[in-house]
């Protein structure tokens, strides 16, 4: 084996200039594969975990999937009841104290209540549609990242005062208030009272910026007349995986609707493995296209060592040695081109990874390309590099073994 | 003398739309350090004949026996095998390995072999190739010999294996006389103190006229000189 190895490595070093050439073409592909793997898979999971810390992984809301039995349908056994006037519930989480401590007994994560309700910002004449959410700001400090989102004020500013607010930067754009002044929430039934802004909040999501506010629970349950009421409990986990479990759990035990960040995101989820079928469909056509490079060089050296395999032949090499001989020199151009691309990856995604630029939407924030660094690109990369490779070099290896060297001989004399 | 090579109604057609014979019906036998030649007009099947004789190509018909085993129920790793440590080769043209040197073109066949170490094999390849005049020429490579230089080396390469059989397709035919005279004389001395058999394509009457034996070839079949 040694001695076939030999006489591979012979071959394309003899023709330098050809090796180099296909060597390259399998490192361009290899590293321009990494590089759009890390960019790609960077994306995706930057994606996902703005997903996952901006969301709830489980939310558990005042709905239900499947409308509540009426108590006429408990109370006749009959096939159908029609002109049923459905009970009129009271909005909100029923007995949401009980279900907070339930779920905070066995939830491995933070749990927070809220009361979203919807209503009007009013200042200098302007109007400006809300959601008012009333919060506990000990326990949303545990599930929202809004905390660190502020540009103006703080979020701890809710606690200090009465009557605090704390609204979107753009909302306040919009208003033409700015951090003190005084504003008025409107709620559905027309229930208005007076906040001051204590913070400004931008976290780059436009809907949330223009039309979200935070007030404290109590103020928001005042606003809507509905005491004691909560209509949304949110929870983060220590594993965001977990959510599903948490969620049909809570689900079955509390009958209210319970959605895991992943339901809630199907839609995008389906799309990102859609996308890295593309991605890897891409970089697959690439190696294809560094192997017909592989199969180039490979084919020309087959054609021009006819005649050495003719004479290895007469000498006593079998078909399966010149088979293997011209398939170890085609893996050998893939195996060197993967380490040049290894090395020409490992700097591109690096330079990616410099990439600083500004948004362009907002002027404020510098920010990086997204980039995964994973060893499983490299790997991925390689493999699809030296499977092309083996192909490529299978194929006339297969060839130059069942070359009649009686036929060569007899045309080079 | 016992028998090295015996052949039996051996034919080779070439298959075509219009099938070629190359060798028709051909029996010979030929023992342990004879020096045969083969003579015939061009196109006779003398080369053919050899390429059958040394396992290079397959006869349409007829038993072929080496060392007295016959090489019909052969599959190809066999005959590869029976090849590299049974049968040399010389052909008219060197067909020396262009990127390896004068030594490492003779080490080839030995590596594939496998019988003997590293150290064993460069002194073999050293040995036969200072044996043929080539001391001074074992690291260079063949593009750097002249024909019959190369053509040396092509012998020794052909003993590398130490084979008791030696095919040469005319050897001599693309030297000029000086060198043709000094193949010549390596071959005879390859039966005459190698023991070896040689069995030689020519088209040289002279030269075939001073080896042991000649199997004449006419129109792919023997016939008398």
């Amino acid at each position: 084996m040694r001695l076939i190895l030999e006489i591979a490595f012979t071959h394309i070093v003899g023709r330098g200039r050809q090796t180099l050439v296909a060597i390259l073409g399998v490192a361009v592909g290899v590293g321009f594969s990494i590089a759009m793997a890390a960019l790609m898979q960077g994306g995706q999971d930057d994606f996902i975990e703005q997903l996952v810390n901006t969301m709830p992984h489980v939310q558990i809301t005042d709905e239900r999937r499947t409308p509540p039995r009426q108590p006429a349908e408990d109370v006749f056994e009959t096939v159908a009841i029609s002109g049923l006037r459905p009970r009129e519930d009271r909005r909100g989480i029923i007995n949401p104290t009980a279900a907070l401590t339930w779920l905070r007994g066995w939830v491995p994560g933070r749990v927070a209540e809220s009361l979203k309700a919807q209503g009007v910002i009013r200042y200098s004449g302007r109007d400006v549609g809300a959601s008012i959410i009333g919060v506990d700001p000990d326990a949303e400090r545990g599930v929202s990242p809004i905390v660190g989102d502020f540009v103006q004020g703080s979020f701890d500013r809710l606690t200090a005062g009465g009557n605090n607010i704390l609204i979107g930067d753009t909302m306040a754009s919009r208003l033409g208030a700015g951090l003190g002044d005084t504003i008025t929430a409107v709620s559905s039934t027309g229930l208005s009272r007076n906040f001051k802004i204590a913070g400004l909040f931008h976290t780059g999501t436009t809907a949330r910026d223009e039309g979200e506010a935070y007030v404290l629970l109590k103020n928001a349950q005042i606003l809507s007349e509905r005491a004691n009421a909560v209509n949304d409990i949110r929870i983060k986990l220590a594993d965001p995986n977990a959510a599903p479990g948490v969620a049909k759990r809570a689900e079955a035990e509390l009958g209210y609707k319970a959605e895991a960040w992943q339901e809630a995101n199907e839609s995008i989820l389906e799309a990102l493995v859609i996308r890295n079928v593309i991605m890897y469909t891409v970089v697959a056509a690439i190696m294809l296209v560094a192997g017909f490079g592989i199969f180039n060089i490979i084919s020309t050296i087959t054609h021009e060592k006819a005649r050495d395999i003719a004479i290895m032949k007469s000498l006593g090499f079998a078909e399966g040695d010149m088979r293997r001989l011209f398939l170890i020199e085609g893996v050998a151009i893939g195996a060197a081109g993967s380490f040049i691309g290894w090395l020409l990856g490992f700097t591109l995604v690096y330079a990616l990874a410099q990439v600083r630029f500004e948004l362009a939407t907002t002027g404020q924030e510098m920010t990086r390309l997204p980039i995964a660094w994973s060893f499983l690109h490299y790997l991925l990369a390689a493999g699809f590099a030296l499977a092309s490779a083996a192909v490529a070099g299978y194929l006339p290896a297969r060839k130059a073994a069942k070359l009649n060297p009686v036929d060569i001989i007899r045309g080079a004399t | 003398m016992s028998t090295l090579i015996e052949a039996e109604n051996l034919t080779r057609i070439l298959p075509a739309i219009v099938p070629v014979t190359l060798v028709k019906d051909v029996s010979l036998s030929v023992g342990e350090k004879e020096f045969v030649a083969v003579t015939g007009p061009s196109g006779s099947g003398k080369s053919s004949l050899l390429y059958l004789l040394g396992l290079l190509d397959q006869p349409t018909s007829g038993t072929l026996k080496i060392g007295g085993r016959d090489t019909g129920p052969m599959d190809e790793e066999v005959r590869a095998r029976t090849r590299l440590a049974m049968l040399g080769f010389v052909f008219q043209f060197h067909f020396l390995l262009p990127e390896f040197t004068v030594r490492e073109n003779v080490e080839i066949p030995m590596r594939k072999l496998g019988r003997l170490s590293r150290s064993q094999m460069r002194a073999r390849a050293t040995e036969l190739l200072e044996s043929l005049g080539l001391a001074g020429h074992l690291d260079k490579r063949p593009d750097q010999l002249s024909g019959g230089q190369r053509q040396r080396v092509a012998v020794a390469r052909s003993l590398a294996n130490d084979p008791p059989i030696v095919l040469a397709d005319e050897p001599t035919g693309s030297l000029d006389t000086k060198s043709s005279e000094q193949v010549f004389h390596i071959l005879e001395t390859l039966v005459r103190e190698r023991n070896k058999t040689v069995i030689a394509v020519t088209h040289d009457m002279d030269m075939a006229a001073r080896m042991d034996r000649r199997i004449h070839l006419v129109d792919g079949r023997v016939a008398e000189p």
